[in-house]
């Protein structure tokens, strides 16, 4: 039977974890405040940007560029992106879920892939797969620069015709209890086409098709040139920014619950604390009680 | 009939900098400056290095920003730039820009004995420091000295 010492090491140690993640929670919720911002001041340039690549695919007659070529599909590219870390609940775990579900349904292909944080890298890497590139560290502060360093990696391989597609596997950040697993494709761009966008962006590119042509500054192709890898950028851009929106929140809900877990334990503890103290006092008021009545 | 203003959007991969009714703007195009006033043809561009001005609507100010490459579309009523990097002059570090001007100036200088230094990336970085002090100096009020 465990002692009253035992009970109170055993409460005290919990109620340092608790500490613990309750100072987490905090973290990632002024974290997940941030990540949020980010992805919300990020958002106008996206859109600004499929705009006006829009209605100049529409104004170009059959537009040509090795980013807009349709192959048939033997070989994938999936840029994967993870946590740096865990502690944030089935997070990581259900990334690499959508992403071995995607290698599953593509497994008549030759995927290779892009692991983005290290959770993801580890994870892949036990599992055997080769990489065409990782990047570690790099979702704590989520960088212009490092979007740009993969979507470059991304249309090089794409655009020398060593990949026939390029996917993107993230969670998107709809809201803190509901992070929404997503595959993009981001290569061939043909979302530029399809995209559903808001009846006010049909609007304006139904509009857009009905004008006259653009005077080019430049020549088309060379507008095209620019316009096409920014687009990839961008995407890459705004699913790192969702990415680590939805981690922070994955680890604030994670960490909520942990330290709500780590407060009903130590109830739970100090009641039997309270009962084995209890039953200690008892006893010894009956062998005092017992010894007195022996001796009178 | 020609529409009496022109809505301009700035936005940076980072943020919307800019969403202002204004009568003129300037561009940085990749190939030269672009005047556009309300009712300008649509028109599409890649932005070089340099100096965007626009006029307010009601106003005489001209506000001044440092563009660093990107795109600008241009249609009647409405330019929406979209620039790697845009500032405005109060956002701007001198002393920083300052030293990578220096650095620039001093790799061009090196270049023709040091087969290391790129030329055309210190060329880029000398045009960027530069534009980023030119725009700074036309900061509201006194012009900046000491920074």
């Amino acid at each position: 039977m465990p002692t009253l010492l035992d009970f109170r090491r055993r409460i005290r140690s919990v109620k340092n974890s608790q500490q613990i993640t309750r100072a987490m929670k905090f973290v990632a919720a002024a974290r997940l405040r941030r990540a949020q911002e980010a992805a919300l001041a990020a958002r106008p340039y996206a859109q600004e940007l499929v705009r006006v690549l829009r209605s100049t695919m529409a104004r170009i007659q059959e537009p040509q560029h090795p980013l807009l070529e349709r192959r048939e599909e033997k070989t994938a590219l999936a840029i994967v992106l993870t946590g740096e870390r865990g502690l944030a609940g089935a997070f990581n775990a259900n990334i690499l879920r959508k992403a071995s579900e995607f290698f599953r349904a593509n497994r008549d292909k030759k995927v290779s892939t892009i692991a983005v944080g290290k959770k993801g890298r580890d994870a892949l890497k036990k599992a055997g797969f080769t990489f065409a590139g990782e990047w570690v560290n790099v979702l704590a502060r989520v960088e212009f620069k490092t979007a740009r360093e993969i979507a470059k990696l991304a249309t090089d391989l794409y655009a020398q015709k060593k990949v026939d597609s390029v996917y993107i596997i993230f969670s998107e950040f709809k809201s803190v209890m509901a992070p929404n697993l997503t595959v993009e494709k981001l290569l061939p761009v043909e979302a530029i086409r399809e995209e559903k966008g808001s009846s006010e962006e049909q609007e304006s590119a139904k509009t857009a098709e009905v004008q006259v042509d653009y005077i080019y500054e430049q020549p088309e192709a060379q507008l095209l040139d620019k316009l096409l890898p920014r687009y990839v950028e961008t995407q890459i851009l705004r699913a790192m920014l969702e990415s680590s929106a939805s981690e922070y929140a994955a680890r604030m809900t994670a960490m909520e619950s942990a330290t709500k877990n780590a407060g009903d334990v130590i109830e739970a503890l100090t009641l039997y604390m309270n009962k084995v103290r209890q039953a200690a006092i008892t006893k010894e008021i009956i062998e005092i009680v017992s010894g007195a009545s022996y001796g009178s | 009939m020609l529409p009496e203003s022109i809505e301009l959007v700035i936005v940076t991969p980072e943020r919307q900098l800019l969403r202002q009714t204004v009568v003129e703007v300037t561009l940085p195009g990749g190939d030269g400056c672009l005047g556009i006033l309300p009712g300008h043809a649509p028109l599409i561009t890649e932005l070089g290095i340099g100096e965007l001005t626009y006029r307010a609507k009601g106003t005489s100010e001209v506000g001044h920003l440092a563009i660093i490459s990107g795109f600008a579309e241009v249609l009647g009523d409405r330019v929406t730039v979209l620039a790697e990097t845009a500032e405005r002059p109060e956002e701007i570090d001198v002393a920083r820009a300052e030293e990578a001007k220096k650095r620039a100036e001093q790799r061009l200088a090196s270049a023709s004995s040091d087969p290391n230094v790129d030329w055309g990336r210190a060329a880029i970085a000398l045009q960027r420091s530069l534009i980023r002090i030119q725009v700074a100096r036309k900061r509201h009020g006194a012009p900046v000295s000491t920074e």
